[in-house]
C-alpha cells in the first residue's frame, strides 16, 4: 500500500480518525453508564501490559506505517543526495514573491526542487489544488550563512498526477499579506501545472 | 421574584464566613471565568468572519486583517493565561494546603498572583485592541519587532502585559514550593531531601524497584500525596516556560525600545530558526509539559476523591510523572517538522520518537483513572463524575490527533492547518482540560464556598451537554476543514470553507451559551452581593482548610 499523493492520504486519514473518534467516545460513554450499575461486569479484561503494548505499537507503528506508505518521507530525508529534474529558486520579501517562475509546467513523474529564501520574515511555501486541499508545504525562515548568503528552504517533490496548483504563503507574516478587504496578496493562482499523467490529482 | 432574590443574595452563600484561603481561591476563579467569556466571544468573532460574506452577520471591520489578527493574537493570551492559568493556579494554591494539611505559605502572594495575571492579560488585550499589535502568540522572529507593520508602543504594552503574567506565574511557583517545603504539621519531621524525592516521584520509582527485587517498599507512606507530586512536577515546567517567555519578551522589548528611541537594531542578528527552537522549547512546556502533568494529577485527585479509594497502581503513576517531565523537555521539534533547516535527526528523535511517548504517559494516566473508577462502582453519576469522563474523552480524542501530526509524512499536509488547532488544541483545551477543571470546580465547590447550594442542577446538566457537544463539534468541523486545506493563521473572507465553518460556528455558539448558563448558575448561587463580597477582605485570616479530603467520597456512594 502506497499513497500516491496527499489527497489519498488525507481521505484515508479522515476515515481512520473518524472511526477512532466514534470508538473512543462510545467506549467512555459505555464505561460511564456501567459505572452506575451495581451488577455491571467486565465485558473483556484488558491486562495492563497488553494495553501498554497497544500504545507502544500505536506510537511506533504509526511512524513505520507512514514511512513505508508515504513516498515523500524518505525522499525528504535523503533529498540532498537526489538530483532533481528541475530546480526553481525564488525569494520572498515585503510579502511578495521575487523571481518566481511563471507558467510553470511540469511533466508527469518529474522530481522538482523548490528552493525558497526569505529576505525579511518567516513565510511559508504551500501548493494547493483547485478544490483548496493542500499538496505540500514548508516553512520559509529568513537567515544567512557566514558569507551573508540567504539560507535555503528546500523541498523535493515528485508529481504523479495531473493538476493545476495555486501557491500562497502558509505561514502568517503579518496583516500586510492581505489587502484592506482581506484578499491574500501572496496568492498566485495557477502557479504550476502538471501534465502527461494518466490520472488527475483528485 | 425568586430569581431576583437569588440574583442579589444567592442561595445560602455567605462570604463573611469564608477564610482568606477560600476568598483568594474564589477571586482567581471569578476572574478566570470572566476571561473565559471574553475568549469565547473572541473565538466566535473569528469563527463568524470565516463563514463568508453571505453568512457572517458581523460588521466588515472584523474582517479587516489588522483587526482579525489582533483578535487572533490575544485570543490565546486571554484563554491560556487569563483564564486557564488563573483557574489552575487558584485551584492549586487551595489544593496544596488542603492535601498537605498545611497553611498556604502566603495569602498576600496568592492575591499578588491573580492581580498580576489579570492586569497583565488586560494590558496585552489593550495592546491588541488599541494598537492592533498582532504578531500572534508564536512571536516568530522578527515579526514581533517588525515596526513597519506594528506600532512599537503597542508592542511594548503587549510585552509588558505578558511579562506581568509571567511575574505572577513566578509568584505562584514560589508560593507552591514554599508551602510544600514548610516544615510544619505532618511534615514537621520531614527533611528537604525527603520532600524533594517525593516531589519528583522518585519514591514511586524506588518502590517499584524494591518490589521487582523482592525487598520491602522504600516507603509505605510517601511524604507527598500523588496530586501534590503532579503539581510539584508540573510546576517545574511552569517555571522553565515562564523563564523562556520572559527571555523572548526581553529580546523583543529591547528591539522595540531601540526602535522608539530612533536607533533601530538589526533584526537579522537573531537567527529565526534558532529562535524558533528556543521559543518552542519553552512554549511547548505549556502544552506538552504542565498541561499534561497537571491534568494527569487532577484526574488522579478527582478519581480518588470521587471513589474514596487509593489510586490503582499508585507507584507506577508516581514514576510516570517523573518520566513525563523528561519527555516534556525533549518533544519541541514536532513543531518544526516543516522547517527544512531543522536537522533531520532532531525531527526524527525529538519530533517523532520522544513525542510518541506522550501516547504512553497520557494513555497510562487514562488507564489508571478508569480502573480506579471501575473498581469503586457503583458510583452516583454526579456532575463532577460526568465532567471527569468528559475530560477523559477530550484527551482521548486530542492526544492521538497530535501524535498523528507529529510525523514527517503527515506534517507535510497538516502543519499549520485547522487540523492541529481545532482537532488537537481546541479539543484538548475546551473538552479535555476544561471538563477536568469543571469537575474540580464541582468537587471543590462545597469546600471552597462552605456548602453553598448550587442554584440549579438542570442548568448544570444543560451546561455539561451543550459544552461537550459544542466542544467536540467545533473541534471536529474545524479539523475537517484542516483536512480540506484550511490554514490556521490565515484570513478567509470569501466563505471558502463555508459549510464546515457554519457548523463550527454553530458548535462554538453552543460553547458560548453553555458558558453563559454556567456563569448564571454560579451568580444565582452566590448572588451579586456575594460576588462582590468575595473581593472584600476576609475576616478570618486562616490560610488553610480543615475538611479531610476523604469525606468528599461520601457524596458519591450510591
Amino acid at each position: 500500500m502506497t499513497f500516491s499523493n496527499s489527497a489519498e492520504l488525507l481521505s484515508f486519514h479522515w476515515v481512520a480518525y473518524t472511526i477512532y473518534s466514534a470508538m473512543i467516545i462510545s467506549v467512555i460513554a459505555w464505561f460511564g453508564y456501567n459505572l452506575t450499575r451495581k451488577d455491571a461486569k467486565s465485558v473483556f479484561r484488558l491486562p495492563f501490559y497488553t494495553y501498554m503494548a497497544i500504545l507502544v505499537a500505536g506510537g511506533v507503528g504509526h511512524h513505520i506505517f507512514t514511512y513505508n506508505t508515504i513516498p515523500w518521507v524518505s525522499q525528504d530525508i535523503t533529498r540532498h543526495s537526489i538530483t532533481p529534474d528541475a530546480t526553481y529558486k525564488f525569494e520572498m520579501q515585503d510579502h511578495k514573491w521575487v523571481n518566481l517562475p511563471k507558467n510553470l509546467k511540469v511533466q508527469c513523474g518529474q522530481t522538482i526542487e523548490f528552493d525558497a529564501r526569505s529576505r525579511d520574515l518567516v513565510y511559508g511555501f504551500g501548493l494547493f489544488r483547485q478544490d483548496g486541499t493542500l499538496v505540500l508545504q514548508m516553512q520559509v525562515n529568513p537567515g544567512t550563512d557566514v558569507n551573508g548568503i540567504l539560507d535555503p528552504n528546500d523541498i523535493l517533490w515528485t508529481f504523479n498526477h495531473n493538476g493545476v496548483f495555486d501557491l500562497t504563503s502558509t505561514e502568517y507574516s503579518g496583516p500586510a499579506q492581505y489587502d484592506e478587504d482581506g484578499k491574500d496578496l501572496m496568492r498566485v493562482e495557477h502557479f504550476m501545472e502538471v501534465v502527461g499523467c494518466q490520472e488527475g490529482d483528485k | 421574584m425568586s430569581i431576583m432574590k437569588n440574583l442579589i443574595h444567592g442561595t445560602n452563600f455567605d462570604h463573611t464566613t469564608l477564610n482568606a484561603l477560600q476568598k483568594v481561591t474564589l477571586r482567581a476563579v471569578v476572574m478566570s471565568f470572566l476571561f473565559y467569556g471574553l475568549v469565547a466571544v473572541e473565538g466566535m468573532i473569528m469563527r463568524l468572519v470565516v463563514t463568508g460574506p453571505e453568512v457572517n452577520p458581523l460588521p466588515s471591520m472584523f474582517s479587516h486583517p489588522d483587526h482579525y489578527f489582533s483578535i487572533m493574537t490575544v485570543h490565546p493570551i486571554v484563554g491560556i493565561f487569563g483564564s486557564t492559568y488563573q483557574l489552575v493556579f487558584g485551584a492549586f494554591m487551595f489544593l496544596v494546603p488542603f492535601l498537605t494539611k498545611k497553611p498556604l505559605y502566603s495569602i498576600k502572594l496568592a492575591n499578588f498572583v491573580w492581580i498580576m495575571i489579570t492586569v497583565g492579560t488586560v494590558l496585552a488585550w489593550l495592546a491588541a485592541f488599541f494598537y492592533q499589535y498582532a504578531p500572534l502568540y508564536t512571536l516568530y522572529w522578527p515579526l514581533p519587532a517588525d515596526t513597519a507593520q506594528f506600532s512599537a508602543i503597542g508592542g511594548i504594552v503587549f510585552i509588558l502585559g505578558v511579562a506581568l503574567i509571567m511575574v505572577g506565574t513566578l509568584g505562584f511557583i514560589y508560593n507552591i514550593y514554599a508551602t510544600i517545603f514548610q516544615k510544619v504539621g505532618v511534615h514537621k519531621d520531614k527533611t528537604t531531601k525527603e520532600l524533594l524525592i517525593s516531589g519528583f516521584g522518585i519514591d514511586g520509582l524506588f518502590n517499584l524497584w524494591h518490589k521487582l527485587t523482592g525487598r520491602p517498599p522504600y516507603t509505605k507512606e510517601p511524604a507527598l500525596a500523588l496530586p501534590v507530586v503532579a503539581i510539584f512536577r508540573g510546576t517545574v515546567d511552569t517555571f522553565l516556560d515562564a523563564i523562556v517567555i520572559l527571555g523572548a519578551g526581553i529580546l523583543v522589548l529591547v528591539y522595540l525600545i531601540f526602535d522608539v528611541s530612533g536607533h533601530p537594531l538589526d533584526v537579522s542578528v537573531v537567527d529565526a530558526l534558532l529562535y524558533k527552537n528556543y521559543f518552542w522549547w519553552g512554549l511547548d512546556l505549556v502544552a506538552d509539559g504542565l498541561v499534561l502533568i497537571y491534568v494527569a494529577g487532577s484526574w488522579y485527585l478527582l478519581a480518588t476523591l470521587i471513589t474514596g479509594q487509593k489510586l490503582f497502581m499508585e507507584n507506577v503513576a508516581r514514576a510516570a510523572l517523573m518520566l513525563e517531565l523528561l519527555v516534556s523537555w525533549m518533544v519541541w521539534s514536532h513543531h518544526l517538522l516543516a522547517d527544512q533547516g531543522q536537522p533531520e535527526m532532531m525531527k526524527l528523535i525529538s519530533g517523532e520518537m520522544v513525542t510518541a511517548f506522550e501516547l504512553l504517559t497520557q494513555g497510562l494516566a487514562l488507564f489508571i483513572t478508569l480502573v480506579t473508577l471501575w473498581k469503586a462502582r457503583p458510583l452516583k453519576m454526579t456532575m463532577e463524575l460526568k465532567y471527569l469522563l468528559g475530560g477523559l474523552v477530550g484527551f482521548g480524542l486530542a492526544i492521538p490527533a497530535a501524535i498523528i501530526q507529529a510525523d514527517m509524512g503527515m506534517n507535510r499536509v497538516l502543519h499549520n492547518t485547522q487540523w492541529i488547532i481545532m482537532a488537537h488544541v481546541h479539543i484538548a483545551l475546551i473538552v479535555g482540560l476544561y471538563m477536568t477543571l469543571y469537575s474540580a470546580v464541582y468537587v471543590l465547590w462545597p469546600i471552597v464556598t462552605n456548602n453553598t447550594k448550587m442554584f440549579s442542577s438542570k442548568m448544570s446538566n444543560i451546561h455539561f451537554w451543550m459544552y461537550l457537544i459544542g466542544g467536540i463539534g467545533m473541534g471536529a468541523f474545524g479539523g475537517m476543514a484542516g483536512l480540506d486545506g484550511m490554514l490556521r493563521r490565515h484570513l478567509y473572507v470569501d466563505g471558502e470553507f463555508n459549510t464546515l465553518m457554519i457548523l463550527a460556528a454553530i458548535s462554538g455558539t453552543m460553547i458560548l451559551v453553555a458558558w453563559f448558563i454556567f456563569l448564571l448558575n454560579i451568580i444565582l448561587s452566590v448572588g451579586l452581593k456575594g460576588l462582590i463580597g468575595i473581593f472584600l477582605p476576609a475576616q478570618d485570616p486562616t490560610a488553610s482548610y480543615g475538611i479531610e479530603p476523604e469525606t468528599i467520597a461520601e457524596n458519591h456512594k450510591v
